[in-house]
C-alpha cells in the first residue's frame, strides 16, 4: 500500500503500484500510460501498414508481374487499408496524446471512467487480434479493398467474417473513447477553466468525440447487417436476393467520410497547439477556430454522398452533396489563414515540431485543394476512381494526420518521456521523410488525371514512368521513417533529461515536471481571470 | 490533365474548363500562402524578431477570409455543375447499344444483335449505352472522354451517354475494383466515319475487325486471354499449375491421352482450338481430366486466332 506522498513523488514510468513489469502496464488505468500503450501498438500496425504499403510500389515498379501475384496484391492493399483507417489513423491522435495530455490539459488527474479507458485498449487489441486472425487463417486474406462493398463483399471467398468482426470491435473502442473524453471535458475542469480557457486540442478532441459517439455506430450496424447477409444471404444488400447495393454505401460513407475528420481534426488540433508555442504568440482567432472545428464537426456529417457522384444518385442528390462539399471546404481554410497569422510578427524560434507543423500546413493545403477538384461535380467523374484519390486521400489522411501525429510525437516527447531527442538527426529524419513524401504522391496526381484507375495491379506503358517515381519516393519516405524511428527509440531510453517546459509553452501540461508525476498535479491548479492557453508575454 | 485528344467527345470541353478553373484558383491558393507563410517564418525568426507582438485576432480579417473562399468555391461549384449537367440528358436520337460487364471483360451488343468486346462507334452520332452488370459493380470509364458511369448488378435505367467528336482509338478501363483481374477489365474505343461503322456493323459475314487497330492479333490474344482468366490455371513460364504451361508450346510435341489410348501430337492450330472448344478430349500427361470447361460460345473462331497468334510468341 502506498501513501499518497510516494504516489506523489513517483513519475508514471517508473510508479509502481499493484502489478510489477508488463502487467502494471496492461491493467494500468493511468490515463497516460494507456496513451503509451495506444502509441506502441499503433506504432506496431503502422509500421505493418508501411510494409505493405511499400510492398505495393515494388510490385508497380513496372508492368506485369514484379514480386506478387494479382490475387496477393488485391490483398495487400486490402490489408493495408483495413490497418491504416481503422488501427493507425482513426485512434491515432485522440487514443495516443488525447489520453497522455487532454487530462492534464484541463487540470485533471485522469479522464472521467479510466476502467472503461483500459477496456477501449483492450477493445483495440481484441479488434486488431480479429483483423490478423483473418489473415492468417481461413481461405486467404480478403481482398475487397478496406471499404467491402457489396455486392464483391459477399461473393469473394476469402475470409471476411473475421475481419469484418475486428472491424466492428474496433468501432466499440473508438466510441468508447468518444464518450469517456466527452464526459471529462465537460465534468473534470479545474476550477477557472472555463470553455473560452480550454486549449484548442482539447476544443477539437471535444468534436471528435462527438463524431465517434454519433456516426461510429452506423459503421457498426452496417457491417453487422454485411455479416448477416454472408450467413443467411437475408438480401438486404445483394441485388441477387433483391438488396440494394447502393444502399451499402450510403450506409458505408454516413460514417466513413466523418471518420476522415475524426482523423483530421485532432490533427488540426495539435498543429494549434505547436504553432503558437514556437511563435511565442496568441493564436490568432482563438474563437474563429473553435467555430470552424465545430462547424467541421456539424457539416461533416452531410456530405458522405460525395465519394458517390458515378453510382447513380439522383441529380439534385449528386448537386446537394457537391455543394455542402465546397462548404465544408471553408472552414478548413479559415484554419490554415489564423495558422499563418499566427506567425506574423511572432518570434519564432524554428524547431523539429515546428518544421512537422509547416509542412503539414504545406501538404494539408494540397490534400485540400484536389478535395475541391473531387468535391466539383465535371472533374469528380474523370478522376473518381483513378490514383488521383489515392493521392488526394494520403495528402490529407497521411500528409494531414501523420504529419501532425509526428509534430504531436515531437513536440510532446519530452514530456512523455522526460528525455529530450536529438535534435539533428530528428531535423534529418524530417527532411528525407517529407522529400520522400512529396515524390511518392506526387506523381499519383498525374497518374489520375491521366486516367489510370485505382486497385490496379497492372497498367498500360503510358503510367510507367509516373509509378517509377512513385517507387523510388516510397525508398526514400521510408528511410526517413527509419531515421525518425531510430533516434526517437534510442532517445526515448538515452536521451539528456528534459526540462518542465523546453518549448516554453503556456498550456498546463508545462507547469509539471517531465516526466508527469502519477497524479498530475502537486495541488489542483485553478487558472484565474488572465491566465490562458496563450497568453505569451 | 488527360490532353492527348482534345476534344474527344462532346464533354471533354466543360470538364477541362472546370479542371481548369478548379486547378487554377487552387495553384493561386497554394503558392500565395506557402510563400506569405516561408516569408512569415524567415522575416519573425527569433534571431531577427526577439519579441512577439502579440495579436489575438480580427473580426474584420474572419470574416473577410470566410466570405472571399465562399465565393471562390461557388464559383467552382457552379463550373463543376455545369460541366457534369448535360451528362444525364441522353438526345432522343442517340444510336442504343448494350453493355454487359462480367468479371472481367466488357462486351458490347448492338440493336442488330452484333457482340463484340471492343466499342466501335460512328464518329459525331451521340451514343447512349445501357449498362448491365452481370455480377458485382464495375465502372465504365472512358478518360478522352472524361465520362464513368459505375455497373450496379440489379439497378434500372443504369446508363450514360456522350457523343464521340474524333476519329481515333481510345482506352475504356474498368474503375471500380471487381476482384482478381480487375487491372486487366479494359478493352478498347474505335470511332471510325459514318461509312466505315455501317459497313462493319451490316456486314454479317465476320469478316471486318472485331477489334481495336492499336492491337497486334498477338497482343489482341493475349488480353483477350487475360480477360477470360486463362492464366490462372495456365503459366507463361513453365511452372505447372493445374494446367500445363503454354511456355514454348507452338508446334512442339506432346504425349496426350484421347479415350484410353496414349499418343503423340503436335501443337498446332487444329489443337488448340480442340483444346478450347473441347478441353477434355485430349489431356496432357500428368493433368487431370474435367478441371476445364469449354468455351464454345463464349469465344468466336476470331478470338480463337488471336489467342493463336498469340500462343506462337510465347517462347
Amino acid at each position: 500500500m502506498q501513501t499518497t506522498s510516494a504516489v506523489n513523488g513517483a513519475n508514471y514510468l517508473t510508479y509502481q503500484g499493484k502489478y510489477k513489469g508488463l502487467l502494471g502496464w496492461i491493467f494500468s488505468t493511468d490515463h497516460k500510460r494507456i496513451g503509451l500503450l495506444y502509441l506502441y501498438s499503433i506504432a506496431t500496425m503502422f509500421t505493418t501498414g508501411v510494409l505493405l504499403g511499400l510492398a505495393m510500389k515494388f510490385e508497380l515498379l513496372a508492368p506485369g508481374k514484379t514480386i506478387m501475384e494479382a490475387q496477393t496484391y488485391n490483398a495487400t492493399f486490402t490489408v493495408h487499408g483495413v490497418i491504416m483507417i481503422f488501427m493507425v489513423v482513426i485512434p491515432g491522435l485522440p487514443a495516443v496524446f488525447g489520453n497522455i495530455l487532454m487530462p492534464i490539459m484541463i487540470g485533471a488527474k485522469d479522464v472521467a471512467f479510466p476502467k472503461l479507458n483500459l477496456l477501449s485498449w483492450w477493445l483495440y487489441v481484441l479488434g486488431v487480434m480479429l483483423v490478423l486472425a483473418a489473415l492468417l487463417f481461413g481461405n486467404g486474406s480478403p481482398d475487397t479493398g478496406w471499404t467491402f462493398y457489396a455486392p464483391y463483399s459477399f461473393k469473394t471467398g476469402t475470409n471476411m467474417l473475421p475481419a469484418i468482426f475486428g472491424a466492428f470491435v474496433l468501432g466499440f473502442s473508438s466510441i468508447l473513447t468518444g464518450l469517456n473524453f466527452l464526459v471529462t471535458i465537460h465534468r473534470l475542469r479545474c476550477p477557472g477553466m472555463k470553455w473560452t480557457k480550454l486549449p484548442l486540442f482539447v476544443w477539437t478532441l471535444y468534436g471528435t468525440a462527438w463524431i465517434q459517439l454519433l456516426a461510429t455506430p452506423v459503421v457498426g450496424i452496417t457491417l453487422v447487417l454485411v455479416a448477416l447477409e454472408r450467413i443467411f444471404g437475408v438480401g438486404i444488400f445483394d441485388p441477387a436476393l433483391g438488396g440494394d447495393p447502393i444502399l451499402y454505401q450510403h450506409l458505408f460513407w454516413i460514417y466513413s467520410h466523418p471518420a476522415v475528420y475524426i482523423m483530421i481534426l485532432p490533427a488540426m488540433g495539435a498543429i494549434s497547439e505547436i504553432i503558437p508555442t514556437f511563435s511565442q504568440k496568441h493564436i490568432f482567432g482563438y474563437k474563429a477556430i473553435i467555430a470552424s472545428t465545430m462547424a467541421i464537426a456539424f457539416v461533416g456529417y452531410l456530405v458522405w454522398g460525395h465519394h458517390m457522384y458515378t453510382a447513380g444518385m439522383s441529380g439534385p442528390a449528386q448537386y446537394y452533396f457537391s455543394l455542402l462539399t465546397f462548404i465544408v471546404a471553408i472552414p478548413s481554410a479559415i484554419k490554415v489563414f489564423n495558422w499563418i497569422s499566427t506567425m506574423y510578427k511572432g518570434s519564432i524560434n524554428v524547431q523539429t515540431p515546428f518544421y512537422w507543423a509547416i509542412s503539414f500546413i504545406f501538404v494539408f493545403m494540397i490534400g485540400g485543394l484536389s478535395g475541391l477538384v473531387l468535391g466539383s461535380l465535371a472533374t469528380d467523374v474523370h478522376v473518381h476512381d483513378t490514383a488521383f484519390v489515392v493521392a488526394h486521400f494520403h495528402y490529407i489522411v497521411f500528409g494531414g494526420t501523420g504529419f501532425a501525429f509526428f509534430a504531436a510525437l515531437h513536440y510532446w516527447f519530452p514530456k512523455i518521456f522526460g528525455r529530450m531527442y536529438d535534435k539533428a538527426w530528428a531535423n534529418t529524419g524530417w527532411l528525407v521523410f517529407f522529400i520522400g513524401f512529396l515524390a511518392l504522391y506526387t506523381p499519383m496526381f498525374y497518374l489520375g488525371l491521366m486516367g489510370m484507375p485505382r486497385r490496379y495491379y497492372d497498367y498500360l506503358e503510358e503510367f510507367h514512368s509516373g509509378n517509377i517515381l512513385s517507387t523510388f519516393g516510397s525508398w526514400v519516405m521510408v528511410t526517413g521513417f527509419v531515421i525518425i524511428i531510430v533516434n526517437l527509440i534510442r532517445s526515448a531510453r538515452k536521451g539528456a533529461p528534459a526540462e518542465a517546459n523546453p518549448w516554453h509553452g503556456k498550456t498546463l501540461e508545462w507547469t509539471i515536471p517531465s516526466p508527469p508525476p502519477v497524479l498530475n498535479f502537486e495541488t489542483e491548479p485553478v487558472i484565474g481571470e488572465n491566465d490562458g492557453p496563450y497568453n505569451y508575454e | 490533365m488527360y490532353n492527348e485528344v482534345n476534344n474527344a467527345s462532346n464533354f471533354v470541353q466543360g470538364v477541362d474548363k472546370a479542371f481548369l478553373i478548379t486547378i487554377g484558383i487552387s495553384f493561386l491558393f497554394l503558392i500565395g500562402l506557402t510563400v506569405v507563410m516561408l516569408v512569415f517564418v524567415y522575416k519573425y525568426n527569433k534571431k531577427r524578431h526577439p519579441k512577439a507582438t502579440q495579436i489575438e485576432g480580427s473580426t474584420r480579417l474572419e470574416i473577410i477570409w470566410t466570405v472571399i473562399p465562399f465565393l471562390i468555391t461557388m464559383f467552382m461549384f457552379y463550373y463543376g455543375w455545369a460541366g457534369w449537367h448535360p451528362m444525364h440528358k441522353p438526345p432522343k436520337d442517340a444510336m442504343e447499344i448494350t453493355v454487359y460487364g462480367r468479371m472481367w471483360n466488357f462486351s458490347f451488343e448492338y440493336d442488330n444483335g452484333r457482340r463484340t468486346d471492343t466499342l466501335f462507334l460512328p464518329v459525331n452520332q451521340p451514343v447512349k449505352l445501357n449498362l448491365v452488370a452481370m455480377d458485382v459493380i464495375h465502372s465504365l470509364y472512358i478518360p478522352a472522354f472524361r465520362v464513368k458511369q459505375d455497373m450496379v448488378p440489379g439497378k434500372k435505367d443504369n446508363f450514360m451517354w456522350f457523343e464521340p467528336q474524333r476519329e481515333g482509338t481510345y482506352e475504356l478501363f474498368c474503375a471500380e475494383y471487381c476482384g482478381l483481374q480487375h487491372s486487366y477489365m479494359y478493352t478498347y474505343v474505335e470511332v471510325m466515319k459514318d461509312s466505315a461503322f455501317q459497313a462493319w456493323i451490316t456486314d454479317t459475314a465476320s469478316v471486318a475487325a472485331s477489334v481495336a487497330t492499336v492491337e497486334s492479333p498477338a497482343a489482341t490474344g493475349k488480353r483477350i486471354m487475360q480477360n477470360i482468366g486463362c492464366f490462372a490455371c495456365h503459366t507463361l513460364d513453365g511452372t505447372k499449375l493445374v494446367g500445363p504451361s503454354f511456355k514454348g508450346i507452338w508446334e512442339e510435341t506432346q504425349t496426350v491421352t484421347t479415350g484410353k489410348e496414349k499418343r503423340q501430337v503436335k501443337i498446332d492450330e487444329e489443337y488448340i482450338k480442340r483444346s478450347i472448344y473441347d478441353p477434355n478430349a485430349d489431356i496432357v500427361d500428368g493433368f487431370q481430366k474435367g478441371l476445364m470447361l469449354s468455351y464454345e460460345g463464349q469465344l468466336s473462331d476470331e478470338d480463337v486466332n488471336h489467342i493463336i497468334e498469340y500462343l506462337k510468341t510465347v517462347k
